[in-house]
């Protein structure tokens, strides 16, 4: 046991480790000086000398990359060349609605896609509808549900804003529904298909017939044998959306307006402003090996099985 | 004569072959081929020029003369999405192809070196894993500047441990049949033996990987082209119409979004559940 947390462990800094040195080392695979890179093409020397100073571009490779690792492992993550302001600073008031987003959207994904996927196992009948809905809804990009909710619930309707991420609880809640939906959207359609998938596995396994054989009550069954045991793939399944909603967070924020994260990651790619989009890079790739490492430990924790064989 | 022949016993193969696929698969596949069909002979087909601006029928409704209305500048849009076709299809298909066959190479190497050189290989993917494709992508942007290049070549790096993962289970599991090991005994050089015979019989599930892969890198593109990141206005795209036709659902108009949004929705709902059945098809043929 004590292995497998350590050796996962391990594998996770590592990752963490490589992936830096890729954010890091990707300014160097541009074309040109890196300090135009940074500070963009219209730069004037004396700028370019300051750039080159501020970022130690100066100094040998390897000590540069310590240097930047070391900052930001203290919590400086470098100032940003357009705003000259530091990044941290630019980021502290966009943190909160991505994260009330990606949290709001999960809660969607599992309270959704959780029971239909159950639902559809159990009902014959719905089974065919939810096969088409979640074809669907998997295949349906966020921006594009964005722009349909936009269409029939902002505008049509009027129920929902246009754009801006309110304020207070009770704003965020009303001015994000909109965006958590076009988030979750298609994770919905996934978690449901897995749902459905696992749980038809599991209907037809040999402790359920004998369970039925013996009079215990059908909604007791799908409880307490079916539905426990489905789930272990689908917490596997769940984690990973959650994480991998990270990266779809960029491009819902940007399609509702929303100060976020990945909204400030797509304005500083537009706006060539290398410092930040290489901060919000590593802050967002991070998160997402950090979240996909705490599923997979749980995961083993929960289930010896997956501990006995990725260990070997 | 001979060729008569041939190809009647051609198409009753065929015609056999079919229903076991399915008429969903059939269905999907027909759709793809139309579009693609679509996408090489925009000139021709397109009614309108696609970047013909005329202010004055800005936002007009479906008519005779534009049968799926016109954009914010009086553009026709059902000229915009059948060459939009050409650009949105173009890019995934790069991404596929790259990310497959680098893919496949990878695999059958690792599969066949085993050892170190696997070991090597599925470090590296472990790690290429930790980028999200869209985040890679828009890194590469800020560095390379928008277009279709940047976004193409980061994506197909970040679909490459995908493909190669599923490949090497599946060449690992072809390494160990008989006829292998009876080539081996027969002397044959390893590449022709890799080349000749492996590779042959993991082809149908590169096919099944490539068909998969494609619904996401269009979605991924798309989204790149979206955020305003990819190929520049006023090339017709679907993922730049959909951004481009978003202003103008406030003031009523969301055709243009919603036209666009449609097409990449239907390609891709094409593109899974025609790759969802033929991995079906050949796993049980396969068994």
């Amino acid at each position: 046991m004590a292995r497998f947390v350590v050796q996962r462990f391990g594998a996770l800094i590592l990752t963490l480790l490589v992936a830096s040195f890729i954010i890091f080392g990707s300014l160097y695979l541009a074309p040109g000086d890196p300090a135009t890179v940074i500070a963009g093409g219209h730069a004037t020397p004396d700028i370019l000398e300051q750039v080159r100073i501020q970022n130690h571009l100066n100094d040998p490779f390897w000590s540069r990359y310590w240097a930047w690792l070391s900052d930001v492992l203290h919590g400086d993550l470098g100032e940003s060349f357009i705003y000259r302001e530091p990044v941290t600073a630019l980021l502290a008031p966009r943190v909160g609605n991505t994260v009330f987003l990606v949290v709001y959207a999960s809660i969607l994904i599992l309270g959704v896609g959780i029971p239909l996927g159950l639902s559809s196992a159990l009902r014959r009948r719905l089974g065919s509808v939810v096969t088409v809905g979640t074809a669907v809804g998997m295949a349906t990009p966020a921006f594009v549900a964005a722009i349909v909710l936009i269409t029939v619930f902002a505008t049509t309707l009027g129920w929902f804003p246009v754009f801006g991420a309110g304020a207070g609880f009770v704003g965020r809640l009303w001015h994000l529904t909109l965006p958590a939906i076009a988030l979750a959207f298609s994770w919905v359609a996934y978690v449901t298909l897995i749902t459905k998938a696992s749980v038809r596995e599991e209907l037809v396994r040999e402790h359920v017939e004998t369970a039925r054989s013996r009079g215990i009550p059908w909604p007791l069954i799908v409880r307490r044998h079916v539905f426990r045991n489905a789930l272990i793939p689908v917490t596997t399944v769940a984690g990973l959306t959650v994480a991998g909603l990270v990266a779809g967070a960029v491009v819902v924020e940007q399609a509702f307006g929303l100060n976020g994260v990945g909204s400030g990651l797509v304005q500083a790619a537009s706006r060539k402003d290398f410092v930040v989009v290489q901060a919000i890079s590593l802050l967002l790739v991070a998160t997402f090996v950090i979240a996909n490492a705490v599923v997979d430990l749980v995961n083993g924790l929960l289930d010896p099985r997956i501990r006995l064989t990725k260990s070997r | 004569m001979a060729t008569e022949v041939a190809i009647s016993a051609a198409s009753d193969r065929v015609a056999r072959r079919l229903p076991r696929l399915g008429w969903v698969a059939v269905v999907c596949a027909a759709f793809i081929l139309l579009l693609v069909a679509v996408a090489i002979f925009a000139p021709w087909i397109a009614p309108h020029d696609p970047n013909q601006v005329d202010i004055l029928a800005a936002h007009e409704g479906p008519s005779a003369q534009h049968l799926l209305g016109t954009d914010s500048l009086g553009r026709d849009l059902l000229s915009r999405l059948i060459y939009g076709a050409r650009l949105s299809l173009i890019g995934p298909a790069l991404i596929v192809v790259i990310a497959t066959v680098v893919g496949t190479f990878l695999a059958i190497l690792s599969a066949w070196m085993g050892g170190w050189v696997d070991g090597l290989t599925s470090r590296v993917l472990d790690i290429l894993f930790a980028f999200p494709g869209l985040i890679f992508a828009i890194l590469a942007v800020a560095l390379f500047g928008p277009g279709l290049m940047a976004p193409v070549i980061a994506l197909s790096i970040a679909y490459l441990p995908y493909d190669a993962r599923v490949l090497r289970s599946v060449a690992l599991r072809e390494r160990s049949l008989p006829y292998i090991e009876a080539c081996y005994i027969e002397g044959l050089p390893t590449r022709r033996i890799t080349l000749g015979h492996l590779l042959p019989n993991i082809l149908p599930f590169v096919l099944v990987q490539a068909t998969l892969s494609f619904g996401y890198a269009l979605v991924d593109l798309a989204a790149i082209s979206y955020l305003g990141l990819g190929v520049a206005p006023p090339t017709p795209e679907w993922g730049l119409m959909v951004a481009n036709g978003q202003s103008s659902i406030i003031s009523g108009y969301p055709q243009e979004s919603l036209f666009a949004g449609f097409m990449i929705v239907a390609t891709v709902v094409a593109f899974n559940l025609l790759g969802d059945r033929l991995a079906t098809h050949f796993s049980v043929r396969g068994q």
